[in-house]
């Protein structure tokens, strides 16, 4: 990228266009305002004929000005206007107490408490089993392939089968959801880590050897210091993927908290706004997750001594 | 492996497969081991093949072990067709069910620790040995399943699943077609071009890709699936909605990595084809394309499972009365767990073909590449 600069409109000042922030952030800036001018011109078109059947049905005049404020607030529009989404999003985040069902707050925390305890089952799993993997080779002559193969297969699909058959044995609630967010984010912790455990090359292995180290010393001076990059970039699949099981895993149960509940109910009664602002609520909460794990990630790093 | 704990291993291996003889094979009234002559002659001889694999040593008591263990095998599931052990089987059941795994495990770690030369033969033990794994898994499943009685609506055992496969084709036909064919490969198909196409805009104007890829990033970190319902809103009840959800899903991934790829090609070539005074046509077909592929490839891979996954989910949210996603939720809201086994084979078998089948493509188009000539 470094001609990239030159592709730039010549008028713009040399100083200006060089400018690290402007390089970076401009583009962006840029892309998500003509992504929202689309958004809204898109809103416009799919909710028209909505606002207009509703017009004529009353059988009231209405000019094109109307027309268009009419699809910038309707009530369950096809597509909702970004600042109407906006605005319902803050107000159900904002509107109600903490705990009321009509609050977002109330279901990202029940969807959130299950994800963060199915990411630490699935992370403590993850661990152990590429610990297992990478100190037996009986294990990684048998297990690892399917491993490997079970992620070429959809394993969100189990989901409801666990739902039910967990719920068979008394178990509902947070459980069986954190077990299915464990059960789908521990597969790229355990590939992750498996390469990890095994990437200090083989002069370094034999360095270990030749200062006669017990291979506890291996695992704890060797292997897990060259193994901390990917488990932060394994852990960051991995916190995404938790969060996509435990909203699945509340579709299939009917459950009445959490945001893929908010999602089915909102699918079923027509309730757009609703739908869109559970969305918006996932996003917020992944792209907040894999920050927190990208700051654990640079405190790792600064206390491991590696420089930026 | 250490050669005599290996031989002390098959004698323990023969002391449970023996022990079965005495101890009570159910906790109901049922005929001893002594009284069925056909299934006791195969637990002797499985026994018998024990102590054989203990006297000969490592490389030659695999395969009687492994004739052992198969024997005893065949001898347990004849004996889970009687009614009376089935469900209640105690102590004389579980020793064979021991000696088994005992001496198969035995097995797969002497195969594991066996070193070969030829390129050949290790390929065909590398193959050997998960598979081997894999079917003793499904054996203690099926035996577990079998002979503590768990009720089918908990967990069937893999032969009704397959039972269930087997009787019920049709109707995982019409689902494989509606959910794959229709669903996943439009999608797939509308996602990954458009996702290439935008990639390779992008690299055209650098202002765009430079705004793009911070972007990109982002959604493809995004829980995607959770549009399903707004595109079911969307486009209806049938795959048109489903392909949507696949198409999204499939784009962002697509867009990361083709970005990553096409800016892969190193100076040099660049230099080179605008010395040989290429076009932006020429030099895109004849260099950034190639040098993207790798990646390119691994985003069809990445996107292969991601496809499925979208569809199934999608299915979630309501259909027309077939589709995978769709009979696994009524069938598991209807406790027909064998018939929910039966579609997750589907979709397992039809995930992993795909992910074959780009795998395949990847190493007839990729085939210059170092990770391929090694």
């Amino acid at each position: 990228m470094t001609n990239s600069a030159a592709a730039l409109p010549s008028w713009q000042p040399a100083a200006l266009r060089r400018h690290p922030l402007v390089e970076r952030y401009l583009p962006v800036a840029v892309i998500v305002a003509a992504l929202i001018v689309v958004w809204y011109v898109a809103a416009i078109l799919m909710n028209l004929s909505l606002v207009r059947d509703a017009f004529e049905r009353e059988e009231t005049a209405y000019t094109i000005g109307e027309l268009i404020s009419g699809t910038m607030s309707a009530e369950r529009p096809l597509l909702p206007a970004p600042h109407q989404l906006l605005a319902a999003f803050l107000d159900s985040v904002f509107g109600y107490a903490p705990t009321a069902p009509r609050s977002l707050v109330f279901h990202s925390m029940v969807t959130l408490s299950a994800t963060l305890f199915g990411f630490v089952l699935g992370a403590i799993l993850g661990i152990g089993l590429a610990l297992m993997i990478v100190h037996s080779r009986v294990l990684e002559k048998s297990l690892l392939p399917w491993i490997i193969c079970s992620q070429m297969v959809p394993i969100l699909a189990l989901a409801p089968i666990f739902i039910v058959v967990l719920g068979a044995i008394g178990l509902q609630g947070l459980l069986p959801k954190s077990i299915i967010s464990a059960y789908l984010c521990f597969f790229p912790i355990t590939i992750g880590m498996v390469k990890g455990f095994t990437s200090p090359d083989i002069m370094q292995l034999e360095l270990m050897r030749t200062w006669s180290a017990t291979p506890r010393q291996v695992l704890w001076k060797l292997r897990w210091p060259a193994a901390v990059p990917y488990l932060f970039a394994s852990l960051k699949v991995a916190i995404t993927i938790s969060l996509i099981g435990a909203i699945v895993a509340e579709l299939p149960t009917g459950a009445e908290a959490g945001i893929g509940a908010r999602l089915l109910a909102g699918s079923y009664y027509g309730q757009t706004i609703q739908l869109w602002s559970a969305l918006l609520a996932s996003a917020v909460m992944a792209s907040g997750l894999i920050g927190l794990v990208g700051l654990a990630e640079r405190g790792v790093a600064r206390q491991m001594g590696t420089r930026p | 492996m250490n050669p005599r704990r290996l031989r002390l291993g098959f004698l323990v291996a023969t002391a449970g497969m023996l022990l079965a003889l005495v101890l009570p094979l159910s906790t109901e009234a049922t005929a001893s081991l002594l009284a069925r002559p056909v299934i006791l002659a195969m637990t002797l001889s499985a026994a018998a093949l024990f102590v054989l694999a203990a006297l000969v040593g490592a490389p030659r008591a695999i395969g009687l072990g492994l004739a052992g263990a198969l024997g005893g095998c065949v001898a347990s599931l004849a004996l889970l067709q009687d009614a009376t052990v089935a469900g209640s089987a105690a102590k004389g059941f579980w020793f064979i069910v021991l000696a088994i795994w005992l001496g198969a495990a035995l097995c797969v770690m002497a195969l594991a620790a066996v070193r070969t030369r030829g390129t050949k033969s290790r390929r065909a033990l590398d193959m050997a040995v998960p598979l081997l794994f894999g079917a003793f898994v499904f054996y203690l499943w099926e035996v577990l399943v079998r002979g503590l009685g768990v009720p089918p609506v908990l967990m069937p055992s893999p032969s009704a699943a397959a039972a269930r496969f087997a009787t019920s084709l049709p109707i995982l036909g019409a689902d494989f077609v509606q959910t794959f064919i229709k669903g996943v490969l439009i999608g797939y198909a509308i996602g990954c071009g458009a996702g290439l196409a935008v990639a390779i805009l992008a690299q055209r104007f650098p202002f765009l890709g430079r705004g793009l890829l911070p972007l990109g990033n982002f959604f493809s970190a995004l829980p995607l699936v959770g549009i399903a319902p707004i595109m079911v809103m969307w486009f209806g009840f049938d795959w048109p909605s489903k392909a949507a959800v696949v198409a999204l899903v499939t784009f962002f991934p697509m867009l990361v990595n083709a970005l990553a790829g096409l800016s892969a090609a190193g100076h040099m070539e660049r230099d080179l084809m605008r010395s040989y005074g290429a076009g932006h046509r020429q030099s895109l077909t004849k260099l950034y394309l190639p040098a993207a592929m790798p990646f390119i490839f691994n985003a069809l891979k990445i996107n292969a499972t991601l496809a499925l996954i979208g569809a199934i989910v999608a299915e979630f949210f309501g259909t027309p009365t077939q589709g995978i996603g769709f009979r696994i939720s009524t069938e598991a809201g209807r406790m027909a767990i064998d018939m929910v086994w039966a579609e997750i084979a589907l979709a397992a078998i039809a995930g992993m073909a795909f992910y074959g089948l780009v795998a395949l493509a990847e190493r007839a188009t990729t085939f210059w590449h170092p990770s391929y000539r090694a």
